[in-house]
């Protein structure tokens, strides 16, 4: 599914690029992913991108820029979330277990409160999926927390595939229900694979009917979104815990040749070498306690060191409102508490996830070139004390814990659960408070 | 009660055997008994705390187990939980927080359903809490009767030092069944049925108390416990969140003097001076608890905001009906501090005040001699995300060694 890039663009982008000035951030310690921590650095924005990041003193600052004083705080890039539920999505419905042609891109609500509290806890780009209930429940949709008032202001089309999210799939216990839904874990895979066939099939006429359209199969709207998976065009985001259900997801991956992302897996911890050896990415939650469902029973926060052991790629997520956005640093901390190192816990929260997302190009770091999405800290990004100040995207600050509207949906209170009507104007307004 | 009393006996006969002495050594030790102490040194004997002290002044007997840790606190007291009593697979067969075939059912007790082996129980203990509130959930209007338990033992007598602490009830949208034909089916319906059943327990103690020998009103159970609530035996824990049905649960209390504890409370921070002028204590929710429905207005500065007016309360797990089944309230404690509570408010509402609000701060909540011996060790500060807790000691027993 294509989005004209021209639909996105017309309702803020002259905002966007209307002739701002360029932002030297001074000052703060940087903390950019690809390259090493910057005691006193500079971070320099200009027209959306990251023009320039360094040492300060030794980075140019262009003339004409605006200095922001960042001494005593943190900056590093937007928290990616390869996995969340906010703005009250829905797929799939219980009508079949594989939905493919259903997209969570039709179900988004941007006004909900959760997108603001998202943005409260530094999180600049998320992919906001269905449920789990079925085998497959629906095209996901990767947003940019942008001030926009419409889905598609928020949209992120992919330059190379026209796309705009992945493909949500589960296995395990979640997807097994009363008929139609599987019964056995078997079934569910049986299922899945005749689905895949299917997929194969039809791609094949598709391609017998290059030179003749009249030749074509009738369209059908799942069959395309499988054959976009089939291509590696669309990423799979696979939800997926137990060791067992782990191993048929990868079963599943080299049988089809999809690519694919391996969420929650719960117990990574003991197959952390099939992973890395598979080449998957793997995206991990850090929950409180173990338990909660039969698949979850032998979850353990050390899988995220077991991964990073093993080679693999381990992204996080917040799987909101699993865990609330707003605690989403938490998570790596609680990875750093059972082994994984500093290093790999920031990475996994950023350039991992935008990997996962086929946006490791252009978010993820700060790097010239790559978008100005990123978080102003209090403090160091593991420490529990630590808040997020300012959330910045795309050079437009989205987040602000001194303004009391924003700071009511970052700590709570009276109305946070609602949409403020300040929202609807967001993106015309919001010029004018953009720093 | 003839019932409770009737109890007591056996548990003391089945206590564990009399535990081994140790001492405990931190680079800072948390008494929440005064400043804390650097290099400091608990001594326990017997099960209890002998001695607590400066490494320098308190010499440690020969031949005792010293264990070592950076930071020692009291072992953690959650104020309010259902762990041992919804278990941690979350299928039907260990689920036992919640009847719902009647709106109240004040004769139930958590002691005929705690399961001390349950792998949340190992858990929590893991992280360092000793001292546990459990029992029915929220979802009736009365769900029963709760117990405090340390987490330790094979069988339920060998875990539990109270075996009847507070009748759970719950007040608000919580209360309301789904089921049509059905009571409660509103707010104000849920009200009128706890005010009718405590109106017959009056009637049945006044019967009783008047009633010639050999003509006493037949026992009822369930009137019973409602007359040791009406006797302020047992407080009424009332899980309720909107300000105005936090409001209906004080009316209640003040038309049958009552002993009331506010439960979650997710609106407390707007009504903060009736809660503080009726005096009810407020077990206030999880900081990290989700913001739905009737916590929509939670704030996860409400603890601040509560101590700020005055009002004592302490931190719980709370219920949780899907992953993770049950929080744990040295993390939501560790978020308390993040948004405006002191680190020392932060730990005293997971140790002495939490003993304090359950009526057992003669016996936990802080290293003092004469308590229980019920220590956590941590490998640095309790609330850091990487910290991690080395050891529990239960009456001077390690129950919990490792790192978690």
């Amino acid at each position: 599914m294509k989005i004209p890039m021209a639909a996105v663009v017309a309702l803020c982008a002259p905002l966007a690029s209307a002739g701002e000035k360029p932002l030297a951030f001074v000052g703060g310690r940087v903390i950019p992913i690809d390259g090493p921590e910057i005691a006193q650095g500079v971070l320099v924005v200009d027209q959306g991108k990251v023009v320039a990041v360094g040492v300060e003193g030794e980075t140019r600052i262009p003339a004409d820029a605006e200095r922001l004083d960042l001494s005593g705080r943190v900056v590093m890039p937007g928290l990616v979330d390869t996995h969340s539920h906010i703005g009250s999505v829905e797929g799939a419905d219980a009508s079949a277990p594989i939905q493919p042609e259903v997209r969570a891109l039709d179900a988004v609500n941007v006004r909900d409160p959760r997108l603001r509290k998202a943005r409260a806890g530094g999180i600049t780009t998320v992919n906001v999926m269905p449920g789990s209930g079925h085998l497959l429940s629906g095209q996901t949709v990767y947003l940019k927390l942008r001030p926009g008032h419409t889905l598609e202001e928020l949209l992120i089309p992919n330059p190379q595939s026209g796309l705009v999210g992945g493909i949500k799939m589960a296995n395990g216990t979640n997807s097994r229900r009363k008929p139609p839904f599987p019964g056995t874990r078997a079934k569910s895979a049986a299922l899945v694979r005749e689905q895949y066939v299917k997929a194969q099939e039809y791609r094949r006429k598709l391609a017998e009917a290059a030179e003749d359209p009249n030749k074509a199969p009738a369209r059908d709207l799942g069959l395309e979104a499988l054959v976009e998976v089939l291509d590696g065009r669309r990423m799979v985001h696979h939800h997926t815990h137990r060791h067992d259900d782990i191993v048929s997801v990868l079963r599943l991956k080299q049988e089809f040749g999809f690519r694919v992302v391996l969420h929650h897996v719960s117990e990574a911890w003991k197959v952390a070498d099939e992973i890395a050896e598979a080449g998957v990415g793997a995206s991990i939650i850090l929950v409180d306690s173990p338990g909660g469902k039969l698949e979850a029973m032998d979850l353990q926060w050390k899988s995220g060191a077991a991964l990073e052991r093993a080679g693999a790629l381990v992204g996080f997520h917040t799987d909101d409102p699993i865990t609330d956005s707003r605690h989403f640093l938490r998570s790596a901390g609680l990875a750093v508490r059972a082994g994984m190192s500093r290093e790999k816990v920031l990475y996994g929260l950023t350039q991992a996830g935008a990997l996962m997302l086929d946006l490791g190009d252009r978010v993820g770091s700060l790097a010239p070139g790559k978008d100005a999405d990123f978080v102003v800290l209090d403090g160091d990004p593991l420490d529990y004390r630590t808040h997020v100040l300012e959330t910045w995207v795309e050079g437009r600050k989205v987040f602000d814990r001194s303004d009391p509207e924003d700071r009511l949906y970052a700590t709570g209170g009276l109305g946070a659960g609602r949409e403020q009507p300040r929202e609807a104007h967001l993106c015309g307004d919001h010029e004018e408070d953009a720093r | 009660m003839r019932r409770v009393a009737s109890l007591l006996p056996a548990l003391v006969l089945l206590a564990a055997p009399a535990a081994p002495q140790i001492a405990v050594r931190g680079e800072t030790v948390y008494t929440m008994a005064g400043a804390p102490l650097r290099d400091g040194v608990v001594l326990v004997r017997g099960g209890k705390i002998e001695r607590v002290g400066a490494a320098s002044q308190v010499r440690v007997p020969s031949g005792w187990r010293t264990l070592r840790a950076k930071v020692v606190t009291p072992g953690l007291v959650d104020a309010h939980s259902v762990v041992g009593i919804a278990g941690w697979l979350n299928q039907p067969h260990d689920q036992d927080q919640i009847e719902p075939s009647a709106p109240l059912q004040p004769e139930l007790r958590a002691i005929d359903a705690y399961n001390p082996e349950d792998r949340l129980v190992d858990w929590v203990r893991s992280l360092g809490v000793t001292t546990l509130h459990t029992g029915h959930a929220p979802g009736t209007v009365v769900s029963g009767q709760t117990l405090v338990a340390k987490t330790r033992g094979r069988r339920v007598e060998d875990a539990v030092i109270v075996p009847a602490a507070m009748l759970a009830a719950t007040l608000g949208e919580g209360a309301r069944t789904r089921e049509e034909g059905k009571s409660p089916g509103t707010r104000a319906k849920a009200v009128a049925l706890l005010r009718a059943e405590l109106i017959k327990a009056q009637e049945h103690r006044r019967k009783r108390e008047t009633a010639e020998k050999g003509k006493e009103p037949d026992r009822s159970l369930r009137l019973e416990a409602l007359e040791r609530v009406l006797a302020g035996e047992m407080p009424l824990l009332v899980t309720v969140h909107r300000a105005h049905d936090i409001l209906s649960a004080l009316r209640l209390a003040q038309e049958f003097s009552l002993r009331i504890v506010l439960d979650g409370a997710a609106e407390a921070h707007l009504v903060t001076e009736p809660i503080r002028s009726s005096g009810a204590p407020v077990i206030l929710h999880p900081t990290m608890a989700r913001d739905f429905g009737e916590l929509e207005n939670m704030t996860k500065a409400a603890a601040s905001l509560l101590r700020e007016a005055g009002i004592p309360f302490a931190l719980q797990s709370g219920y949780e009906s899907y992953v993770p089944k049950t929080r744990v309230v040295l993390f939501e404690a560790g978020m308390a501090a993040a948004y405006g509570l002191s680190f020392e408010a932060a730990l005293a509402a997971i140790t002495i005040d939490a003993a304090k609000l359950l009526g057992l701060d003669a016996r936990v909540g802080s290293l003092e001699a004469g308590k229980d011996g019920d220590l956590a060790l941590y490998d640095g500060d309790p609330f850091a995300w990487t910290t991690r807790c080395v050891a529990t000691v239960i009456e001077g027993e390690v129950v919990s060694e490792g790192a978690f």
